[in-house]
């Protein structure tokens, strides 16, 4: 793991709290993070800090028992041609399931591309709110991060809520959130990649900066990856390939929704600063002396 | 006068008569009616969204959007995606 630094570390544990989520977030967060303490992206409630893709699934009967057994509140769909075979398929179950929609622009490479993409999204499913992705090649498909920043004002301008996909650069998360977006999701590691957070220390820093609510974004292979992300900071985490291409989708589901409260319940409860050495947890008074009990007594000490 | 005009819709060769709107394309696409506001006969949201020539058009203007000769249309829905 990339978090064993040895030294003392000042920036976690020191106080109850400091790694807990955003500003905004943080306000309303007591020592023990409180059932209800949900997620606020702008000015909505959300009941769960697990957003859930829907992404890699083989049938959506699977879908279904795993967006239920996740508790997510929101979940994602992609934008593509109408054909007989995608015909009210799972926007339906979606919203069956009383859960709501976030558009994306996957598979778009353009400012371009993402602004129609996000204007089909938003008469199609009747939200302003778009994960804007905006991809830099096909086989990376990491963040463009001058498209998805432009792409953003331009949004931002139009009137929707944008929640922009983006690499773990604490200096383009600022960006964004000062182009107005209302949320910042920045990588763990490439998607479907599984590989859990690269780069926990930036992850961290974004979290710290911010002033709208971090979402940590693809990469998240198992529920410790998830945990990691709420104890760094994250006020949420959104997972897809993890849960839908697990071999028991539904029970990687629930195990991501428990490991999401467990990272919140631990940011909130402020871990203890890591040590160099050891600390002993039982107090040396009243220890007894084995050395002075043998003393002048004549004979060996037997041994123990 | 039932002359046909030609379309590409979601990059197909398509060949409709002349007069259709937005409206009758995605009644027809969809294989159920479409109301005057774009959605089902119940009034349930339909799901889909409409752009001719890179242009989205406001379910609320398909039936009174023309579709013109050669117009390039998109109709496109949710699908699974992360």
């Amino acid at each position: 793991m990339t978090k064993t630094d040895t030294t003392t570390d000042n920036r976690t544990g020191t106080t109850a709290g400091t790694t807990a989520g955003t500003t905004a977030d943080r306000a309303g967060m007591g020592a023990a993070a409180p059932a209800d303490d949900p997620l606020v992206i702008a000015g909505e409630s959300l009941s769960s800090r697990l957003i859930m893709g829907t992404g890699g699934a083989t049938d959506l009967a699977a879908l279904e028992r795993a967006l239920v057994a996740s508790g997510t509140a929101l979940t994602t769909v992609a934008m593509r041609r109408f054909s007989t075979q995608t015909r009210g398929s799972v926007f339906e179950m979606v919203r069956r399931l009383g859960i709501r929609v976030l558009p994306n622009t996957a598979g778009c490479y353009s400012v371009r591309d993402a602004l129609l993409t996000a204007e089909l999204a938003r008469e199609a499913l009747e939200t302003d709110w778009v994960k804007l992705e905006v991809i830099a090649d096909d086989e990376t498909l990491l963040p463009d991060g001058v498209e998805l920043l432009e792409a953003t004002e331009e949004l931002v301008h139009r009137g929707f809520t944008v929640l922009p996909y983006t690499s773990d650069d604490p200096a383009l998360a600022r960006r964004l959130e000062d182009a107005g977006a209302a949320a910042v999701m920045p990588l763990g590691s490439p998607i479907g990649t599984g590989l859990g957070i690269l780069n926990p220390h930036n992850i961290e820093l974004i979290c710290e900066r911010a002033n709208v609510p971090v979402v940590l974004d693809a990469g998240i292979g198992t529920a410790s990856d998830a945990a990691l992300a709420m104890e760094l900071g994250c006020s949420a985490v959104l997972v897809a390939s993890a849960v839908t291409r697990a071999q028991d989708p539904e029970a990687m589901a629930r195990a991501m929704d428990l490991a999401v409260r467990a990272g919140r319940a631990a940011a909130g409860a402020g871990r203890i600063p890591r040590r160099r050495l050891a600390l002993a947890s039982s107090a040396f008074d009243g220890l007894i002396d084995p050395v002075q009990q043998s003393e002048g007594s004549g004979r060996e000490a037997e041994s123990w | 006068m039932t002359s046909i005009i030609p379309l590409t819709v979601n990059a197909e060769d398509q060949s409709v008569p002349s007069g259709w709107t937005v409206r009758d394309l995605v009644a027809a696409r969809l294989g159920q009616s479409v109301g005057e506001d774009g959605r089902a006969a119940d009034g349930s949201p339909l799901g889909v969204a409409v752009a001719l020539d890179d242009a989205v058009i406001p379910r609320s203007r398909w039936s009174a959007t023309a579709l013109a000769d050669g117009a390039r249309c998109e109709i496109v829905t949710a699908v699974q995606g992360g």
